[in-house]
């Protein structure tokens, strides 16, 4: 569809189109929307990595193919490693890679691939230097197997392998910090981005796209199939983790932190603003709600620290 | 054509991949270090730091990665390489298939030793041939000549868009990969008169042309996509003995058969084996022709494909055959007995066959002990059956 030049002056993301319709995500999905973001920001002179993850099947089965830029498909635990390659063989072949006109490597995984099973890849990949971006799209937990825990699913979330009964087994370990792990890398760039607030996302994805060297974003995608939340809402549940600073805004560029919460003088609102909306919480008692929210406050405490000395 | 001078050079095994790598202008190496495949990537690791290359070397954190990156970079359209053994092969097992289901023409060079545990370091060859079924090509070198000359061959073949495969070079632990020996290394003009730059199927670099690569297939299109892969390993046997005749012409040494035959004319007893122990083989081959044996050697050079035809046609005429393996598949018995016998069931030979364990976890395999397996198959061919299929030759009794 043409978009007239009236509207098109006034749009806050680009116009183009990299990320077809007709894809198979889910109603609401944090994850596809997270990708057309992607595509939207670097073009077609983009390839694209994808491990095994929800986005395998969004991308299309054979011979479709959702995404408007060269996808290879890899296995589980490889991106970081397959982006390695791919970047490596890049150069070997004399392209320039990554900056303002580079051919951009990006590797899209989804927070199993990224926190659990791909988490020695990403670690060498960092470690490496290579030029590239890897964008986990957390939706907290393994939703594209069926709703499992990952070690990126959060205290008191229901999943189907932790799932409530009467012996209350519900996910009883905090989110695991991957975004700390990469920053210990100490990478020229590493940043968190939400679905709720695109422009941000696209700012970090260019900013990603310009500093040599490996990027990382983690990008909250909201998943109301497996988090049993109303698929209208997934912007919405996406906007309160940040406002309740269960999923702060941040970026870590050259050993410095920046907080990038879209109302700063805020203070975070109570956690249940995030929790009551989504099914996979409701198993949680008072004593679990006010343990993630001590939870909540002590990591944002951390983060504001970092931001005040690190800054 | 420019006239052929060799080049020799007192290499290990694991040098003339090295070489046998550099002169193929490899673009790509993504490795994890293992004993005893290490120093194969060191010797690259050289290369680049004396600047006689600018390989893109990838020092990855583990072999699963090495493959992963090997099959990105591969995958974007570069000649990429690599190295491993035992513990690193088996952990790259997962991507080996992806290697080839992609249809991704990587070498690398696998330096056989023996699964752990318990421990060992030494030869065998039950890490490679635990990989049958990944769909990669595997060439079993005899000596650091013919892991030379199989890394260039192996691009050549891999390449062919007739195949598009990944190939293995396999040589021995320690006895290839640590020992010197003279290498004829051909000059690079001539290497690169026989293998031209990479002439990819496909690429991740057409950006007006997109492409989606291992995507989902459902039941309607996933056997399709395996009858392909197999079809391509049936043309890669075409394509071995087209190339290996190409480099014989040009350099002198002929790889045109899958198999390569010792004094088999009249023989009454062949030993047929892969790599490295067929050295030992042959010699012992001579010695027994001279006391009186009627013996003969066949070397397996190329496992995957497998020479189904070429067995046939020499189990047509061998009466007894002693496969020595050094690999073993529990449950069963030696991998290379078991292939060979199940070629034969639906032809007309019939050759006495045995199959001799010998030489796991690096166990010496000497001269002698192929006389004393001689004189053991010479009973069996004297009473006309098989009575121990499965000999498990060095067992301490």
């Amino acid at each position: 569809m043409e978009i007239p030049e009236s509207v098109k002056k006034r749009l806050t993301l680009p116009a183009e189109e990299h990320f077809y319709a007709g894809h198979t995500a889910c109603q609401g999905c944090g994850a596809s929307l997270g990708l057309r973001y992607v595509l939207k920001a670097y073009g077609k002179k983009t390839i694209v990595a994808i491990p095994a993850c929800c986005s395998t099947i969004i991308a299309g089965a054979w011979p479709y193919n959702t995404l408007d830029a060269n996808l290879f498909h890899t296995a589980f635990a490889t991106t970081g490693a397959v982006i390695s390659g791919i970047e490596a063989a890049l150069k070997a072949l004399g392209y320039k890679v990554k900056g303002e006109d580079g051919v951009m490597v990006v590797g899209w995984a989804g927070d199993g691939g990224t926190a659990d099973i791909g988490l020695q890849a990403l670690s060498g990949f960092l470690e490496r230097g290579h030029d590239a971006v890897y964008i986990m799209y957390d939706n907290e937990a393994y939703m594209n197997t069926g709703i499992q825990r990952s070690g990126s699913t959060p205290y008191g979330a229901w999943t189907t392998n932790t799932p409530g009964g009467k012996r209350h087994f519900l996910e009883k370990r905090h989110k695991k910090k991957v975004i700390d792990i990469v920053i210990a890398h100490e990478i020229p760039y590493a940043a968190t981005a939400s679905d709720a607030y695109p422009e941000d996302f696209l700012r970090k994805l260019r900013k990603a796209q310009k500093i040599p060297g490996p990027s990382f974003i983690q990008l909250f995608a909201p998943c109301p199939t497996g988090w049993r939340s109303p698929t209208d809402k997934s912007i919405e549940i996406a906007r309160l983790a940040v406002q309740t600073a269960y999923f702060p805004l941040f970026e870590y560029e050259n050993g410095k932190y920046r907080i990038n919460m879209p109302s700063p003088k805020k203070e975070p609102k109570p956690i249940e603003e995030f929790l009551k909306l989504q099914g996979r919480f409701k198993y949680m008692t008072k004593e679990d709600v006010e343990t993630l929210q001590q939870w909540v406050n002590h990591e944002w405490e951390k983060l504001k620290k970092l931001a005040e000395v690190f800054g | 054509m420019t006239e052929y001078k060799p080049i020799k050079k007192v290499v290990s095994g694991n040098y003339a991949a090295a070489y046998g790598a550099l002169h193929a202008r490899v673009q790509v190496v993504a490795a994890y270090p293992i004993t005893p495949q290490t120093s194969i990537i060191e010797k690259i690791a050289e290369f680049i730091a004396n600047g006689e290359t600018d390989i893109q070397y990838v020092p990855v954190e583990s072999e699963h990665s090495a493959m992963a990156a090997c099959i990105g970079a591969s995958a974007t359209g570069a000649r990429v390489f690599t190295a491993t053994a035992a513990q690193g092969l088996a952990l790259m097992h997962e991507m080996l298939h992806w290697a080839s289901g992609s249809r991704l023409p990587i070498v690398m060079v696998n330096a056989n030793r023996a699964l752990a545990p318990p421990w060992s370091v030494w030869d065998e060859q039950t890490d490679s041939l635990s990989q049958r079924d990944t769909g990669w090509m595997q060439f079993y070198a005899e000596n650091n000549q013919e892991v030379y000359d199989g890394v260039l061959m192996a691009f050549k073949i891999a390449e062919d868009k007739r195949v598009s495969l990944p190939a293995m070079i396999v040589e021995s632990a320690f006895i290839l990969s640590h020992t010197y020996d003279i290498v004829e290394m051909i000059p690079q003009e001539l290497v690169d008169e026989f293998l031209p730059p990479r002439d990819p199927l496909y690429t991740l670099t057409d950006f007006d042309n997109p492409i989606s690569v291992g995507a989902l297939a459902t039941p309607n299109d996933y056997y399709e996509f395996r009858y392909k892969e197999a079809m391509a390993m049936e043309r890669a046997k075409k394509v071995i003995k087209e190339v290996g005749r190409e480099f014989g012409e040009r350099f002198g040494r002929d790889y045109s058969q899958m198999i390569e035959t010792y004094r088999t004319e009249d023989a009454e007893i062949v030993f047929m084996g892969m790599g490295s122990l067929m050295g030992t083989v042959k010699e012992a081959v001579d010695v027994l022709r001279k006391e009186g044996y009627k013996v003969g050697a066949v070397k397996v050079r190329w496992f995957r494909p497998f020479p189904k035809e070429e067995l046939y046609q020499l189990a047509k005429e061998v009466p007894a055959i002693a496969v020595v393996d050094r690999n073993f598949s529990f449950g069963q018995e030696g991998i290379l007995f078991n292939e060979s016998k199940g070629v034969l069931f639906n032809t007309d030979a019939r050759p006495l066959m045995k199959d001799y364990i010998v030489g796991l976890g690096g166990r010496d395999f000497t001269v002698n002990d192929v006389r004393t397996i001689a004189r053991d198959m010479k009973k069996t061919l004297e009473k006309g059956k098989v009575k121990e299929e499965v000999v498990w030759y060095h067992l301490k009794r």
